[in-house]
């Protein structure tokens, strides 16, 4: 191919815009100016901003804020994403499936702000009506965010569902297990890596979010990145950098893990399944 | 189908999402539909009711504003940020396809070995903070920041270009935060393509190029859309990447919308906003539904 340098390069050139921002930030993370975009070679590399940011209470209270919500985000969002995923691939037409379909792709592309107001007139108005939930906070946060983010759970068990036919489940109904251990103990287990990959998908989206939580927090309930915003604003500092690189080392440690993880399981169940057709 | 038997299970498993979606996303629209139709009112919640019921005169009285609808279509204030904000995500979605075609080709043509690698390096940003992403720019756009040092000590220019709070930065923090987005749909449709149809229309004597704009292009199109789509909507919306690279001097729907939600706190305009942006983008999303309905019934197959 002729044009194989020409796209090979964009690819280069792509992948340089995706990483030098964060380059940038890992290396002046360990920058000793305050001015962040210095560089102060004398003094550098310090490990100071890392030292001033685990000394900052109010960003690591936060942090731990947005750990709970995002760990109860993804838990609640697997658990409504798998059964809307098993409804939408599994349980053929019925009435209303067009309003589940509708009703689970859409939060992808809903810009956010709509949602996030949409949340918070929901949360005033159910005040209001039944007096739950009472005020705002970590609750209303938890519960706007699973809605978001159980959408990707869904569409992630759908697909995965989509790829097996539904013959081993059909066997197992004619031998008569009852349709809950058919769940339990063959539906479950085949979408396993779909439901890790959508817990942890779900558990970004909610980490990350800083919109929707602006809308639905309440005093004491700020998030990470409703911290990191407000400081943002009023322009760049060190110690952000810091985190930033904190971020991302766990973020690459943790992808690079799943993958050796989920690719040594993949290969155990096509094994089992190869020994299971001997 | 499976769980035939159990009919009233069958229900219960479909009952708690679709509750759960009507609760949370369906019923929160029409809140926002009817607020934008009420006055606002000072004291909580911040609108008045639509209808009420007197009791002296014993008539259920509905009071229709339209006036918040009036507000943001009149208001040349509202139609220039909403006409920004459509440039903005459409000139952002064009340059995320520059930018994310060829390197969606360039996946879906490389080794199967580094193709998982590749796409992995795509996907590895989302994985990190989108706002720390975003706030990394600043300190790359800055008038003292590292592009425009690296420019100056190279001699290309001698004063510091202002690229920082410009429609060239919001273009770039957009087209930076939803490349993946771009990718992954590409991708997904060009690593399908027959590769033989290509050696046809090379044996009948075609040009890569011609062969590239006559078949490869036209057989990416549901990729093309549906990537093009997931820029395009949410970007009109952003909140995040405006306030932070954007002008001051011209703000988007978003920053807008927020400003009247929290600033002014008139949340009925607010609501307005929202429902006229939710129509403006009816059509878009109702197009990526679509797509996206096609492509799980064609993983089925």
């Amino acid at each position: 191919m002729t044009r194989g340098w020409f796209r090979n390069g964009m690819l280069m050139v792509g992948l340089a815009f995706l990483y030098v921002p964060i380059l940038s930030m890992i290396v002046f993370s360990f920058n000793n100016s305050r001015l962040v975009t210095v560089w102060d070679a004398p003094n550098s590399p310090t490990l100071r901003w890392y030292v001033r940011l685990l000394e900052n209470d109010q960003l690591l209270g936060a942090a731990w804020i947005s750990v709970k919500i995002a760990a109860m985000t993804a838990s609640g969002a697997v658990v409504l994403g798998t059964l809307a995923g098993l409804v939408l691939a599994r349980f053929g037409p019925f009435r209303g499936r067009a309003f589940v379909a509708a009703m689970t792709t859409a939060p992808l592309v809903m810009p956010e702000i709509i949602t996030g107001i949409a949340m918070l007139l929901l949360f005033v108005a159910l005040e209001q009506w039944i007096g739950w939930p009472a005020g705002r906070g970590m609750l209303t946060i938890t519960l706007a965010h699973i809605t978001f983010a159980m959408a990707y759970v869904t569409v992630i068990v759908q697909s995965r569902l989509a790829g097996f036919d539904d013959s081993l489940e059909e066997a197992a109904l004619d031998l008569g297990a009852k349709p809950v251990t058919v769940f339990f103990r063959i539906t479950l287990p085949l979408i396993m890596p779909a439901l890790i990959s959508g817990w942890l998908l779900a558990f970004t989206l909610s980490w990350d979010d800083v919109v929707i939580a602006q809308f639905v927090s309440g005093p004491g309930s700020s998030t990470l990145p409703m911290e990191i915003f407000s400081r943002v604003r009023r322009g760049v500092s060190p110690d952000i950098n810091a985190l930033a690189t904190i971020m991302v080392a766990i973020v690459a440690i943790g992808v690079v893990l799943s993958t050796l993880y989920m690719r040594r399981e993949e290969r155990q169940r096509a094994r089992e399944e190869q020994m299971a057709r001997q | 189908m499976i769980l035939k038997s159990t009919k009233f299970g069958k229900r219960l498993v479909t009952a708690v999402p679709a509750f759960w979606l009507l609760l949370f996303f369906a019923v929160p629209f029409l809140i926002v539909f009817k607020i934008s139709f009420s006055w606002m009112q000072p004291v909580q919640p911040g609108y008045a009711p639509l209808f009420e019921w007197i009791e002296e005169t014993g008539r259920l009285v509905a009071s229709l504003n339209f006036a918040n609808y009036v507000t943001v279509l009149q208001d040349p204030l509202y139609l220039g940020t909403f006409l920004y904000s459509v440039k903005v995500a459409a000139i952002s979605t064009v340059l995320c396809l520059l930018v994310g075609f060829p390197m969606a080709y360039a996946i879906a043509r490389s080794r199967p070995s580094t193709r998982n690698l590749l796409l992995m390096l795509i996907i590895l940003p989302f994985w990190t903070s989108f706002l720390l992403r975003v706030y990394a720019w600043i300190g790359l756009l800055k008038t003292n920041g590292v592009i425009n040092n690296t420019l100056l000590a190279l001699g290309v220019i001698d004063q510091p270009l202002t690229l920082l709070y410009t429609d060239f930065a919001v273009y770039v923090g957009i087209v930076y935060s939803y490349l993946p987005f771009m990718i992954l749909p590409l991708y997904a449709n060009l690593e399908k393509h027959d590769l033989t149809l290509l050696e046809a229309a090379s044996d009948l004597g075609a040009s890569p190029t011609t062969a590239f704009f006559r078949i490869t292009l036209p057989l990416s199109m549901p990729g093309v859309v549906a990537g093009c789509l997931l820029v395009f909507i949410p970007a009109v919306g952003e909140f995040v990447i405006p306030s932070l690279l954007g002008r001051t001097d011209q703000l988007m729907i978003g920053t807008v919308l927020s400003a009247q939600f929290f600033g002014a706190r008139n949340w009925p305009v607010a609501s307005a906003v929202a429902i006229v942006l939710l129509l403006l983008l009816l059509l878009p999303i109702l197009l990526f539904q679509r797509y996206q309905q096609r492509e799980l019934e064609a993983a089925k197959r």
